[in-house]
């Protein structure tokens, strides 16, 4: 494409963005113009339209296109223990200091299908904690939620899980914790018995509770610099002093005008704690 | 944002045996190279790469491994991270994405030569190197058609054909040549 062609289809994604957020309330005006040029070039082809324009109006005069944009607008793609070493991070470092705790809440927020939260879940049940925790598991997608909620996989993924799970210094069996059926693995229900799973946008909604960790791995790359920086104040307020942020492996909260509210706790797997500022 | 703003860029993708191509390039770039590199290989998704760090000692341009948002920086050698694609966002920022594998690779070349195709257009030198698969052939396409240079490792010296060999067949109108030969065209374009 040349220069003027990229700019006419950069104004059109904007007017798409407007017509999901004045229409249906969905705001994804302040995410990262790159991710989002690419993912509605494909819905562009996948659904048989000459022009995001052509997409546009679909999206506004079919109503049932609205869970197809949204698969396309949010990243779906997660496995439980992805990166390791940041859930053995949590193990060694972060979990000695949640035990102090007499009662502890745990954000997953953009939890997307549920495979963080169900790693965390089985992370705190492995060192004792889950009894005393409250997981909150959010998204803005409802499809995604009500998979996260399903707890089903594919069974071809379970393989990568039960690796990550043992190099995240797991001391179970991942296996105690589903059951095979076709090709489905299915999570034991009891691992949803200390969750709440709920819609909830970094865009446009408050803190709803005081945490003591939020784990928050790859979601915040799909914003823009502004965005990332109201989603970061959240957590500063969902976070008393000392409690913890997780990002993902290549985020970071150097960019943040909240940057002096976290401190450096384990930096190599971007874990923050919460300082007093 | 001066010479970004005004020479462009340079991206190069490589596969199998893109560490010895790339130790023949790279290292030739004079000290104020004047453009941003990005350099996108594939790489094992699940541990750190060291990649960065060895092109940074090889290298008079210093070499870092991009991080979410981080600034395009004229005269330093970006590469990108494992197990994310790299995606430019503006002329002064990066993106990464954890979109699906394409061509079972992430990071994927032909999604880095795309999105950088759309900030820079016919202000883009893209390299396709040694490679064993198919990826960078269509956005070395893209890359042409909207103006940008193109060129192609020479296959026949190339460790492993197929990745030049496609992006040859894909892109017509792009300059094959040896290592040496990219080593000299991007001295001789450093601005």
């Amino acid at each position: 494409m040349t220069d003027a062609q990229v700019k006419v289809e950069d104004l059109e994604i904007r007017l798409l963005l407007d017509a999901l957020y004045y229409r249906f309330h969905y705001d994804f005006r302040n995410y990262a113009m790159s991710s989002i040029r690419r993912r509605l070039r494909q819905a562009r082809v996948d659904m048989g339209c000459a022009t995001i324009s052509a997409l546009q109006e679909k999206v506004l005069h079919d109503a049932d296109m609205l869970p197809q944009m949204l698969r396309y607008l949010t990243v779906q793609v997660s496995e439980m223990f992805r990166d390791p070493g940041y859930f053995k991070a949590i193990r060694e470092h972060v979990v000695p200091h949640l035990r102090t705790y007499p009662s502890l809440k745990v954000w997953v927020a953009g939890c997307s299908t549920g495979e963080e939260l169900y790693s965390l879940v089985i992370l705190f049940r492995e060192a004792g904690l889950e009894e005393r925790t409250l997981f909150y598991a959010t998204d803005i997608n409802p499809d995604a939620l009500a998979r996260a909620q399903a707890g089903v996989y594919d069974l071809e993924r379970v393989r990568k899980f039960t690796e990550n799970h043992r190099l995240s210094g797991g001391d179970t069996s991942l296996s105690d914790y589903y059951h095979t059926g076709y090709d489905r693995c299915v999570l034991d229900k009891s691992l949803r018995r200390n969750v709440v799973f709920s819609d909830h946008s970094l865009v446009s909604d408050q803190v709803f509770g005081e945490m003591q960790f939020v784990s928050c791995r790859n979601v915040m790359i799909y914003f823009d610099r502004a965005l990332q920086d109201r989603a970061i104040g959240l957590f500063r307020d969902a976070l008393p002093r000392n409690a913890f942020l997780g990002l993902g492996a290549k985020e970071t909260l150097r960019f943040s005008g909240h940057a002096a509210a976290f401190r450096d706790f384990v930096p190599a797997e971007k874990i923050y704690q919460r300082t007093g500022a | 944002m001066t010479v970004a703003a005004t020479g462009g860029a340079v991206i190069i993708g490589a596969s199998a045996g893109a560490l010895d191509a790339l130790s023949l390039i790279l290292p030739a770039l004079p000290a104020d190279f004047a453009r941003p590199i990005l350099v996108i290989v594939h790489i094992p998704p699940d541990k750190p790469s060291a990649l960065a760090q060895i092109l940074d000692a090889k290298c008079r341009l210093p070499a870092v491994e991009v991080g979410d948002k981080d600034p395009v920086v004229p005269g330093v050698i970006h590469v990108a991270p494992p197990n994310y694609h790299m995606l430019i966002e503006d002329e002064g920022h990066f993106a990464l994405s954890g979109e699906a594998e394409v061509l079972f690779s992430r990071p994927s070349i032909d999604v880095s030569f795309e999105s950088a195709c759309d900030i820079w257009g016919d202000r883009l030198t893209c390299i396709v190197l040694t490679g064993a698969n198919q990826d960078g052939a269509r956005g070395a396409r893209m890359i042409a058609s909207a103006g940008g240079t193109v060129i192609v490792q020479n296959p026949t010296s190339a460790y492993a054909r197929a990745m030049p060999e496609a992006a040859i067949a894909a892109c017509p109108q792009a300059k094959i040549m040896t290592l040496p030969e990219i080593a000299r065209h991007l001295q001789e374009h450093a601005r």
